[in-house]
């Protein structure tokens, strides 16, 4: 009732209800004692005086009585009714029925329902409910609902979101990482080297990324890269530029690349960082959203997407 | 032969037994009183006498017909299931052959426009046929009165029974009648439910108590509406409840045959002896026996003319013409005809002719038409239905350096009864490659499946020219193995990245 300012508006439309009510029963006792003349042969028909479009009149025949109880039953109904809901006013009725509280119930019921479902592969391993059919439709269906958005409908990714079936992973392959990751949500945050390096920095390093997983790159450039990479890049992604699962720093010996392979996106990935403190692009935390049952067969399918076949 | 004609029904005046000296000085003065009545009106139980004749017939033909439809075809299997049955829960109607899905929604409008335009149709030319024939308050109104008569006699022994105090015997024969027309009542809404559950099963289920709350409330509440309806409402529903009764009238005109008193040869009616010529008495052809009032199922006397009330079931055409025969005139003193015939003096070759008029020869067309494309659309209809949906949150991923790959999520249904295997394929874009999903796809018999569809394209195919940045219609096609005509082709659009 929070649309209503003042608690004298219950009262308000509680009397409104009241008072229609009661005129409409004084409305139909009234009719019902009320005696029409019946047109006798040769007269004409008495009609209600209303007319419409110049010539349309209405006549003013009796209505079956069974009608006019159907009419009292209707204001049974409806006091019937205003005793048992929250009708009146701010009077909750008898049931004390909400809104909120049907959905809750709903909810709850149907969570009952599936709960021994879920209740089943809570207690097995993720590996053992990846390998089981009907698990994997679950969680096929569950990913296309929560995660496709992002990740694709194939669980294949774009750029800036990983491809969850190729093998490789920022922050851990295994089922208890995959796990934490949708729980607790990821922020992986590549700082912006632009103000620190020179633009000429910047294209030798690129060079030498690219020359770590084997792209076509300019030698030269690459040698002189390489300093520069134990400087400013290998606390993260190592020495060897393999990454770092910790934090989530990519592996760039392999030819993943979540945000694109080219000179280009490589410029910009340095001068400009990935990720951003807002926490705009990270992978969101799940834990309130989904419960156990839910993240146990997400789990299990995206470790399943890689390592069942 | 000179015997004057006595009616059968006592109710009836007695004026026909008057000789017809005695009735000449006979004055009636008509002064006009008028009655106070109640706003509501408590309703008078109307007792229609039984009556035969060629419309009867008719009417009883198309009672036999449609009931042995409504409780017959629920018993019919059709390769193992049940015939006909709308399966509310999987959301699939059984039709014969035919498996009906929520997409074929636009077959139940077609049908609801086929039955409208039959309607307006039959109405324009000979009024309200449906209700006096085949609708259903009627029908089961006829079969209830029909069990009310071999129970309790015709319309003069039930008057008096309803007159009589309670005592045994009427209350045997109250009981008994009650029984009878709730039994028909509860077995045609077993046959209800039996649309929409398996009818051999449900009457498994009730023979040993176990139907389901439902069932057994829709049994009860069709039957209850069937038993209140047809054996206590009545005409009340036509009068007071049905809103087709109202809006009928707007399809009539002046060529509609409509159930009607030719008031020019009937009066001034009044009894007399068959011997006397009416002419010479100054009278007409109707010898104001009342039996047209008396048979009417709605309780009115058509003599007034067209009323609201008439649902045209023909019972006091019927009636009256066995009356003209006792008397040797000729019949159709109330008869179907229309009010351009009766003014205009048409012969009945002339208004039968008018039957073919602008406007019934337009619903007639109409009618034709809409029947035509729809049993045409019927019997072209794809069983496999398809839908393809591009992945909305990426747009396009490079996969390998120079390979651009688009996710679209491809919904196939199967709706046929039998399993079926697809191919997919797709063309669009030189080189555009399909990958992600196991060919041919294999769907079970009344079946819907999703698949995480990719289609790769080469930014510099082999001897092709690069594709331009942006979006690039495709088609993807979906084809049966095993049946060349079930195939579907849906648009969608590859996007390379710029």
């Amino acid at each position: 009732m929070s649309d209503f300012t003042s608690d004298a508006w219950g009262l308000y439309v509680a009397l409104l209800t009241l008072i229609s009510i009661a005129a409409c029963a004084v409305l139909l006792f009234v009719l019902g004692r009320m005696r029409v003349k019946k047109p006798a042969p040769g007269q004409g028909i008495e009609t209600t005086g209303h007319v419409w479009d110049g010539d349309l009149a209405e006549y003013n025949n009796p209505l079956p009585r069974w009608w006019m109880w159907l009419f009292y039953a209707t204001i049974v109904f409806a006091l019937v009714y205003l005793a048992l809901y929250p009708g009146l006013g701010k009077l909750p009725g008898a049931f004390g029925w909400t809104s909120s509280g049907a959905y809750a119930s709903e909810v709850h019921d149907f969570d009952a329902k599936i709960q021994p479902l879920y209740a089943k592969y809570l207690a097995m391993d993720p590996t053992a409910v990846a390998a089981d059919p009907e698990a994997r439709a679950m969680g096929e269906r569950l990913f296309l609902n929560y995660c496709s958005q992002c990740h694709g409908s194939d669980a294949g990714g774009s750029k800036g979101f990983p491809n969850l079936r190729d093998g490789d992973w920022l922050y851990g392959g295994e089922p208890q990482m995959i796990k934490t990751s949708i729980s607790g949500g990821r922020n992986g945050i590549m700082p912006p080297f632009g103000a620190a390096l020179s633009g000429e920095n910047v294209r030798d390093l690129v060079q030498y990324v690219r020359s770590l997983s084997g792209l076509p790159s300019d030698n030269l450039r690459a040698q002189l890269g390489k300093p520069l990479f134990s400087q400013n890049c290998a606390a993260c992604h190592g020495p060897d530029g393999k990454g770092n699962q910790q934090i989530g720093a990519p592996n760039l010996t392999d030819r993943i690349w979540l945000y694109g392979s080219t000179e280009a996106a490589i410029t910009e990935t340095i001068s400009k960082g990935r990720g951003d403190a807002s926490g705009v692009t990270r992978m969101p935390a799940h834990k309130d959203l989904l419960d156990d049952g839910k993240i146990q067969m997400l789990t299990a399918y995206v470790w399943g997407l890689s390592n069942v076949r | 032969m000179n015997a004057p004609v006595i009616l059968e029904d006592r109710e009836t005046r007695p004026t026909a037994v008057i000789s017809a000296a005695a009735r000449a000085r006979r004055v009636i003065p008509i002064q006009p009183t008028s009655e106070e009545v109640a706003l509501y009106e408590i309703r008078k139980t109307i007792h229609p006498r039984a009556v035969h004749g060629w419309f009867a017939g008719w009417r009883w033909t198309l009672v036999f017909l449609t009931q042995a439809v409504f409780y017959g075809v629920p018993w019919l299997t059709w390769n193992g299931r049940q015939a006909v049955l709308f399966d509310l829960g999987a959301r699939k109607f059984y039709l014969f052959g035919g498996v009906f899905w929520p997409q074929d929604v636009i077959y139940l409008s077609v049908l609801l426009i086929i039955s409208a335009l039959s309607l307006f149709l039959f109405t324009a030319i000979a009024g309200r046929l449906w209700c006096g024939y085949a609708c259903p308050q009627t029908v089961y109104t006829e079969i209830f009165m029909w069990i009310e008569r071999k129970i309790e006699g015709d319309r003069l022994a039930r008057v008096r029974l309803d007159a009589a105090p309670l005592t045994l015997d009427k209350f045997v024969i109250k009981a008994l009648k009650h029984t009878a027309w709730f039994a028909v009542a509860l077995w045609t809404g077993y046959t209800f439910v039996g649309y929409f559950t398996p009818i051999r099963d449900l009457g498994v289920a009730a023979i040993t108590w176990q139907l389901g709350p439902w069932e057994l409330f829709w049994i009860l509440f069709y039957g209850i509406a069937t038993y209140g309806n047809a054996g206590w409402l009545r005409e009340q529903v036509c009068k007071y409840m049905c809103p087709y009764a109202r809006f009928q009238s707007v399809m009539f005109d002046k060529d509609t045959l409509v159930i009607t008193y030719d008031r020019a040869r009937g009066e001034p009616r009044g009894g007399r002896s068959k011997a006397v010529d009416p002419r010479a008495q100054g009278l007409g052809d109707c010898v104001d026996c009342n039996i047209c009032v008396q048979v009417c199922p709605t309780g009115i006397d058509i003599r007034k003319g067209l009323q609201y009330e008439c649902i045209g079931c023909a019972a006091c055409i019927d009636g009256c013409d066995q009356v003209m025969d006792k008397m040797g005139y000729p019949k159709g003193l109330i008869r179907y005809t229309t009010e351009n015939a009766l003014a205009q003096g048409l012969t009945p070759r002339a208004m039968w002719k008018r039957v073919f008029r602008l406007r019934t020869l337009l619903y007639g067309a109409g009618l034709m038409v809409i029947t035509g494309v729809a049993a045409a659309s019927l019997a072209m209809r794809n069983p496999l239905k398809v839908d393809i949906i591009r992945d909305r949150g990426a747009l396009a991923r490079e996969t390998i350096p120079g390979q651009i790959e688009n996710v679209y999520r491809l919904q196939v249904m199967n709706t046929e009864e039998r399993a079926r295997s697809y191919t997919i394929s797709a063309a669009g874009l030189p080189g555009l490659a399909l990958v992600g999903v196991e060919q041919p796809i294999e769907l079970k018999a009344e079946s819907t499946k999703l698949f995480a569809l990719r289609l790769q394209a080469q930014l510099e195919p082999p001897g092709g020219a690069a594709p331009a940045a942006g979006p690039h219609k495709i088609e993807l096609t979906v084809q049966a193995v095993d049946d060349d005509k079930v195939v579907r082709h849906e648009q969608s659009t590859f996007i390379i990245p710029r």
